[in-house]
């Protein structure tokens, strides 16, 4: 990440991170959570589930910061994350 | 960190299965999937709902949904709480029951928009002119969803539903202007993009003495998006997202909700009053001695 000027508590700051887990069962493919993750983490998979809808997939795991949007909006009770350990900023 | 600490008990012995998600503690997991569309925003308005549960500190053995019929309706068979589904817009009237028969229930009325303003339009507006302690979330998806689109008292004018072929030509209800003209206490909007604003709404709701309503405006891609340029769920959502304006405390007659025009949103009504339980208490305290 790049900064205009090197913020002060830059050493205190922890970017928190997330593991995703998505029930592909469950999922009927209304893709709410692969546009609207802030971070774009999320895609929708080629393959099927049972139902004959595509359930998303991780595209990008490093970019998840947990912030838990994609489960609030899933309909589907389908997709929930895991809070793992801080990283500091880069 | 506190939330952490008012968890039921109850729920902290089922939890921790591996692959299960954490809102399946409040839900009956052997029903799901559940019944509704691909798009469909009701499990949305759901989710933020167990959310705000799980946050509320409530004991969940006595917080009680009560649902009436139609899509939003099933919400009463999905929950793992004490739950009522009733007849066809008497949804209010069993909650009204159930409270005033165990005062120290915490009663929800989750249902839809033809349950409860189209059917059961009277019963909503005598509840909140009673200040009745209940907390009523309304899922509005602008028409009879279950049976198969109809156009209903909330559709607004010039939407073609499966009943109106040529556009609706009726005014609709405003949903907030009318709970708070009954006398609501506490009056929200939201959409179910705007998923952590509705969750503290219906928290702050949860927690209202007096007669609560939330309303929610979900999309429902089947039968009413795809009549009216909207064919997908996404393309709901976004239109709430570019239209979506919050208005805090905005009286609530300017609310009103055209076909592609601006979505209103905020709390407009929060005001203290005197609950119908209090009445009662005080009458049986002045006539009984």
């Amino acid at each position: 990440m790049k900064y205009w000027r090197k913020p002060l508590d830059i050493e205190y700051l922890k970017i928190p991170r997330g593991r995703i887990h998505i029930l592909k069962e469950r999922c009927k493919g209304c893709s709410f959570c692969v546009e609207y993750c802030p971070c774009d983490v999320l895609e929708i998979s080629e393959e099927f589930n049972a139902k004959g809808y595509h359930p998303p997939c991780v595209k990008d795991e490093e970019a998840c910061v947990n912030c838990g949007l994609c489960e609030m909006l899933c309909p589907e009770f389908a997709i929930y994350l895991d809070e793992e350990e801080e990283v500091p900023v880069p | 960190m506190s939330s952490k600490q008012t968890v039921n008990p109850k729920l902290e012995t089922q939890n921790s299965k591996p692959d299960r998600h954490p809102m399946d503690e409040l839900l009956r997991e052997d029903r799901l999937p559940h019944i509704w569309c691909s798009g469909c925003g009701i499990g949305v308005a759901l989710t933020c709902f167990i959310k705000a549960l799980q946050k509320c500190g409530l004991d969940l053995d006595k917080v009680v949904v009560v649902s009436g019929i139609g899509c939003t309706g099933r919400v009463a068979g999905y929950v793992n709480l004490d739950s009522f589904h009733t007849t066809h817009g008497r949804a209010i009237p069993f909650a009204t029951g159930l409270k005033l028969a165990n005062p120290e229930l915490k009663v929800v009325v989750f249902s839809g928009d033809g349950d409860l303003i189209a059917i059961g339009g009277n019963h909503l507006i005598h509840a909140a002119r009673r200040n009745v302690n209940m907390t009523v979330i309304c899922v509005n998806n602008f028409n009879y969803g279950m049976t198969g689109g109809q156009v209903g008292p909330t559709t607004p004018p010039g939407a073609i539903t499966s009943t109106s072929p040529y556009g609706c030509f009726e005014h609709p209800f405003n949903l907030p202007y009318l709970a708070a003209a009954s006398g609501a206490v506490y009056v929200a909007r939201w959409t179910t993009l705007h998923v952590r604003r509705l969750e503290k709404s219906i928290l702050e709701a949860l927690h209202k003495r007096g007669f609560s309503f939330v309303e929610i405006i979900s999309p429902c891609p089947t039968l009413y998006g795809r009549w009216n340029k909207q064919r997908t769920g996404l393309a709901q959502m976004q239109y709430y997202h570019d239209q979506g304006v919050i208005r805090h405390g905005l009286d609530p007659k300017e609310a009103d909700i055209g076909l592609h025009g601006e979505i209103i949103e905020g709390v407009f009504v929060h005001i203290e009053k005197p609950t119908f339980l209090d009445f009662c208490s005080d009458a049986l305290a002045k006539s009984v001695g």
